[in-house]
């Protein structure tokens, strides 16, 4: 959670007027959209711009990093942890090359295996079907391994150091139900049944070997849909999509994003061109919120709710003026300026399970951030948020996990987790 | 519990069974020389004919031996064209049925218990359907267990019913899961039936408007809801065992084919998946894992009937279910203090946690299983 620098997206369609507005226009992870907003809008050029979220298309899944991170963010997220349930280290390599399989097609928008009919009669088809004849619909999916993962499979020196168990927060109140999982497969794309499609499939080819301990669902309008709209809004109301760091910017996402060579010893090697995820599941005290005045809402951020404006400035994407906010103001606590320069990538989607038993919304932030080291990044920015920030009245963290998000598959031959289980990574 | 299954019309389609209509009459029909004489004794069973034309069929039977005996025309797979019960010793019947071309046996079963005495009858004529002797022994073997565990529930099940007709409820508690092994391990074949299960199996949220409650969940929540037997219940219990010996006697016709086995089999694990993981099986006795034991044992029956032809076509497959069996039933010990006892722990001291386990342990056996028919037909 916190203010990015503002940033140069590239692209003569200069989308760097909406691109780059954080929660509350300043701060907070709340913000998924940036990032996407500007790659959707560099493509398109022009007068007339096709947003590149609407064209269905597939997204690579073959690359130096893996797709899903720097990729223009989707529309809707379904995101699971799974826990190791095999000691047999074959067959769990057996698997993962299954899955990867299965996610090169699933993001090509084919079936999985033999396709969902035409196959034997006697036998369930290998694909669920539901998303058949729908598009692409830039359907990424990211894999991970989280630090319990690397109790398994005699990997316990491979676990980087940068992978570390999150502290506990101050008014951390972690469901364990949601927290944790030896890995996790981050499923985005434009069409919610596209999402759940291939989570769906990779858990049933995942039975025995794998089972979900929890899983997400997530939406949240990105601005990579309609690049001449606003900035889109949180579910508190406040503008939304911060100054996030931009899928074309190269630099940044070098230095604040992929691991590199230089971070990690040689046992850890395998996670150059990686990165680190940081997922916290967000629940807003929607009710409380709602009756809050306008004044103190802005107070919170740090912003007015209309414009989207920094306290003390006319418009959304003025330049904060720090001191003008509260000393407890979230967007001020956040700010890379009050960390340090901290930066992360956010990718973070809004979530509404319905209502809970006491008749309130269930909804908040699923907070997902991408980042060269946790240690770094997310720690620290927490840290001083979970102290300090005058929103904590409003949120509560519920859900927790982080896992080490390995590089890219390279071409048809290479698999999910090749360089952390074979030797020659 | 469920309330619809397609297990006998989904099998019959890829069964490719010799069809048959079979008719048993009460006929002093003029056999003539076309019939077969058929001597049943203690024994012995003795018939005049090993090679018969399609079409009717006639048998004269007469029982010599001491006991009075049953005697069935049988496919190879152990599925009864037509039976006559009940013939005393030293009477005579005629039994009649209508029989395509094929491998058949005569079976008399003094006593009418058990295997009985077989000879073989080939019905020519026609083309008969192509037929794996080992499939067709998978399957009857499968019969016969069937045919076995609905035999060795009827004491059990009487034995729950006197209890609660003596007002006895503890008796009455402790006889209930029991009362139910034979039938969780058989579940799609009397479900297959489709008359029984709703009278015997339905829970609360089961029943359909105007139906009324009877069977095994009617009672367990007299006995663990409402603590009380009253009136209705002994009528109940009586009904119980009424309509458990209608099932005991067909068995034997079930439909059963290696398809239908290894489909079973699934749904046995999908009973598992729906109804005791969630403990909405049995909801007051929360006698849950005994059900579930119970289910998947009879998974395991099938499987292990159907793993040699199985085992031939897909190694890795056989390798796979193996493997989840051993594991389920590990896991599932852990939850008795004597493996031979059925005596689990209650379902309401398991915990969420533990619920997800199992969960977990079932769907790791479940994915595989639900291709174990295809492997069977391959």
């Amino acid at each position: 959670m916190t203010e990015n620098q503002s940033t140069a997206p590239q692209g003569d369609s200069a989308p760097s007027r909406r691109a780059l507005i954080g929660w509350g226009g300043a701060g907070l992870a709340f913000g998924a959209v940036a990032a996407g907003g500007a790659m959707a809008a560099a493509r398109s050029g022009g007068d007339d711009p096709v947003p590149a979220a609407e064209s269905g298309g597939a997204v690579p899944f073959h690359g130096t990093h893996q797709a899903g991170v720097a990729t223009p963010v989707q529309d809707r997220l379904h995101f699971a942890a799974f826990d190791v349930k095999t000691d047999d280290r074959a067959e769990f390599v057996r698997m993962l090359k299954d899955w990867t399989d299965a996610a090169r097609r699933m993001t090509a928008g084919d079936t999985v295996g033999d396709g969902a009919y035409g196959g034997v009669a006697e036998a369930p088809p290998d694909d669920t079907g539901e998303a058949l004849g729908l598009k692409p619909s830039r359907l990424t999916l990211t894999i991970g391994f989280g630090p319990s993962f690397f109790e398994h499979f005699g990997l316990a020196d491979r676990r980087p150091e940068a992978l570390v168990d999150l502290p506990r927060f101050p008014g951390d109140n972690l469901d364990r139900g949601r927290t944790g999982g030896d890995l996790c497969v981050q499923a985005c794309a434009d069409d919610p049944q596209v999402a759940v499609h291939a989570i769906r499939n990779l858990a049933r080819i995942g039975f025995g070997k794998v089972a979900i301990r929890w899983s997400q669902l997530g939406f949240g309008k990105t601005s990579s849909t309609t690049p001449d709209a606003q900035t889109p809004r949180n579910l508190m109301g406040f503008k939304d999509g911060t100054r996030n760091i931009a899928g074309t910017e190269t630099g940044r996402l070098d230095r604040f994003v992929w691991a590199a060579d230089s971070d990690h010893g040689p046992k850890s090697a395998w996670m150059t061109a990686g990165s680190y995820l940081v997922a916290r599941r967000i629940r807003m005290n929607i009710e409380t919120w709602d009756r809050t005045s306008l004044q103190e809402q802005e107070d919170v951020f740090g912003r007015s709710k209309g414009e989207g404006a920094p306290a003390g400035r006319a418009k959304e994407h003025d330049a904060p003026f720090l001191k003008a906010m509260k000393p407890d103001a979230h967007v001020r606590l956040a700010h890379p300026d009050s960390n340090d320069g901290v930066t992360i990538l956010r990718r973070g989607y809004s979530f509404t399970d319905g209502t809970d038993g006491l008749g309130r919304l269930e909804a908040g932030l699923f907070f997902l951030a991408y980042q060269r080291d946790p240690r770094k990044g997310f720690i620290p920015l927490q840290r001083r948020l979970s102290a300090t920030d005058a929103l904590n009245e409003y949120i509560q963290h519920v859900g927790s996990a982080v896992f080490a998000v390995p590089p890219g598959v390279r071409d048809k031959g290479d698999w999910w987790g090749r360089t952390l289980f074979s030797e020659e990574a | 519990m469920r309330a619809v299954r397609l297990i006998v019309t989904a099998a019959a389609a890829v069964a490719a069974l010799t069809a048959v209509t079979a008719c048993t009459a009460k006929s002093d029909a003029k056999g003539g020389d076309d019939a077969i004489r058929v001597t049943a004794a203690d024994t012995s069973c003795d018939t005049s004919a090993k090679t018969v034309p399609a079409g009717q069929v006639t048998l004269k039977i007469e029982n010599k031996g001491s006991r009075a005996t049953e005697v069935e025309i049988v496919f190879p797979d152990g599925r009864i064209v037509s039976e006559k019960e009940n013939i005393g010793s030293g009477t005579k019947y005629t039994l009649t049925a209508e029989v395509k071309a094929g491998a058949y046996e005569i079976a008399c079963r003094p006593g009418m218990k058990g295997h009985g005495v077989r000879q073989k009858l080939t019905v020519t004529g026609g083309k008969a359907a192509k037929r794996d002797p080992q499939l067709d022994r998978a399957v009857a073997e499968y019969r016969q267990y069937a045919q076995d565990q609905a035999d060795d529930t009827i004491p059990l099940v009487e034995k729950f019913a006197d209890a609660i007709k003596a007002g006895d409820l503890d008796a009455a508690k402790k006889a209930y899961a029991p009362s139910r092994l034979g039938w969780e391990r058989t579940e799609p074949i009397a479900e297959s039936f489709g008359d029984i299960d709703p009278k015997t199996d339905t829970r609360a949220d089961g029943l359909e408007q105007g139906q009324k409650w009877t069977g095994w969940h009617r009672l367990e929540k007299s006995l663990w809801a409402d603590k009380k037997i009253t009136a209705t219940d002994k009528q109940l219990a009586d009904e119980l065992v009424t309509d458990l010996k209608d099932w005991q006697l067909r068995v034997g016709k079930a439909e059963i084919t290696p398809t239908s086995m290894a489909n079973g089999a699934k749904e046995l694990l999908d009973e598992v998946a729906t109804g005791k993981v969630t403990g909405e099986e049995d909801r007051y006795s929360h006698t849950d894992l005994s059900d579930f034991k119970g289910n998947v044992e009879g998974a395991q029956k099938a499987y292990e009937l159907l793993k040699p032809v199985a085992a031939k076509n897909d190694p890795a497959l056989t390798g796979e279910l193996d493997k989840q069996f051993a594991a389920l039933d590990t896991l599932l010990d852990k939850y008795r203090t004597d493996k031979n006892s059925y005596d689990f722990v209650s379902y309401d001291k398991v915990t969420k946690d533990q619920r997800k386990e199992l969960s977990d342990a079932v769907n790791a056996l479940a994915e595989p299983l639900s291709k174990l028919a295809a492997a069977v037909v391959k």
